[in-house]
């Protein structure tokens, strides 16, 4: 599985990536998780407002930092569509 | 009518916040008469202004801050988006400054923002409107505004950020610099739809609570600074010493100001409450409110980031048009008051 993190480093971006840290590791599924820069990259993905989540290359949340608890069950649903 | 726990709990955070700037003069009154301070001192002009307006600004900024999350839980740049596609010119401009208010926006994602307005059709001016308005007319120099100078500034500013925003828009649109934007950004195509979160009455109570956390926390050390250095001016410096140097009879006054205040970085929370102590002196407010304007309105951090899809011109006429409209609002109340 493969999660990402749509930014350009704000702070909340690095909340949103540590949080989606200690959700993988709560749940204990393997992920890999890569935060993105690159504004075109963002763009690719038609997020218009930092910080993203992408999980399995579906855009998940946009614009707001999920807690730990919603980010798990983000991962749970889109774990079969790897 | 109001069912939910929730519900209660965000009116009785607005009631008590209401209630305690009620009840601020008496209780700070009987707070200074406790301590031996000599009417009249310069010390005692100080400490009496620091310890009534920080509090009031605070509980103002708060109280504004819950309403403004309120309002803003019912926009998302989605929303905006397709409100904004394809809109005729000065529509378009009008439309994107007012939705530039009340958009929760931060200048870090104001790339993203932009290639997802240009992708959805919405009109180069509209989209420069949006993002002049949206970092210049701002809930925090609002409430400053109210708190400390009233609220014919406060609608002063809300009305002429908007001209400006909805003018340069306007410029920025008929001029057609549409190749001035990198190529590269249209033809980024991406899927153009996030899910969009369905709130209810809840949750955007939720959303306001957090705003408040997240603004109120971030800018309050900035608050409290600003006043103690306003307090220090407002007490230590004697009256008219500025009217020389930056009065109204000064004409250079206002493209100074202009010119120091566009790379100052600052959030409008440190720098009302020091605009404040320095009109008192003699600094007019037309040249005040064109510092402040430039100090918030335009900032050089997010000018570069923009370079990363506007080329070099479109960024000079972009900070051009919006100093040309800051210097005009500057002459104009200057001319005025």
């Amino acid at each position: 599985m493969i999660i990402k993190v749509l930014g350009s480093g704000c702070p909340n971006c690095k909340t949103l990536e540590r949080r989606a840290m200690q959700a993988v590791e709560e749940l204990n599924v393997r992920a890999e998780i890569a935060e993105v820069r690159d504004f075109k990259e963002i763009a690719s993905y038609g997020v218009m407002h930092t910080p993203g989540l992408v999980i399995n290359e579906k855009v998940v949340s946009a614009g707001h930092v999920p807690k730990v608890e919603e980010i798990k069950s983000l991962i749970m649903q889109n774990m079969e569509t790897a | 009518m109001l069912k939910s726990k929730s519900r209660w709990q965000a009116l009785g955070f607005v009631a008590g916040l209401l209630a305690l700037y009620w009840f601020l003069q008496p209780f700070v009154d009987l707070i200074l008469s406790l301590f031996p301070l000599e009417n009249g001192s310069r010390l005692a002009d100080a400490v009496r202004f620091f310890v009534f307006e920080a509090p009031k600004v605070l509980l103002l900024l708060a109280i504004v801050v819950f309403v403004v999350g309120i309002v803003r839980s019912y926009f998302s740049p989605e929303r905006t988006r397709r409100l904004l596609a394809n809109r005729s010119s000065l529509v378009g401009n009008f439309m994107g400054s007012t939705l530039g208010i009340v958009t929760p926006f931060c200048s870090c994602s104001a790339v993203p923002l932009f290639i997802g307005f240009v992708e959805a059709g919405v009109p180069l001016g509209a989209t420069f409107s949006f993002l002049i308005a949206a970092p210049m007319i701002n809930e925090v120099a609002a409430v400053l505004l109210l708190g400390l100078f009233g609220w014919e500034t406060t609608l002063l500013y809300i009305s002429t950020g908007l001209s400006i925003a909805i003018l340069a828009g306007f410029i920025i649109g008929k001029l057609r610099l549409e190749r001035y934007v990198e190529e590269w950004v249209y033809s980024a195509k991406g899927p153009v739809s996030v899910p969009e979160s369905r709130m209810d009455f809840d949750g955007r109570i939720h959303y306001a609570f957090v705003a408040v956390r997240d603004i109120v926390g971030k800018v309050w050390p900035y608050v409290v600074a600003g006043i103690a250095v306003g307090a220090g001016i407002h007490g230590y410096v004697p009256g008219d010493f500025m009217s020389g140097i930056m009065g109204k009879s000064a004409w250079w006054a206002v493209p100074v100001s202009v010119v120091i205040g566009v790379p100052l970085y600052s959030n409008a929370a440190g720098i009302i409450p020091i605009m404040q102590a320095l009109l008192e002196k003699g600094v007019s407010l037309g040249t005040a409110l064109a510092f402040m304007m430039s100090v918030i309105g335009l900032s050089f951090p997010e000018t570069i980031i923009l370079r990363k899809v506007l080329k070099l011109r479109l960024i000079a006429v972009f900070v051009g048009v919006v100093a040309a409209g800051i210097m005009t609002v500057g002459y104009l109340f200057n001319f005025i008051y």
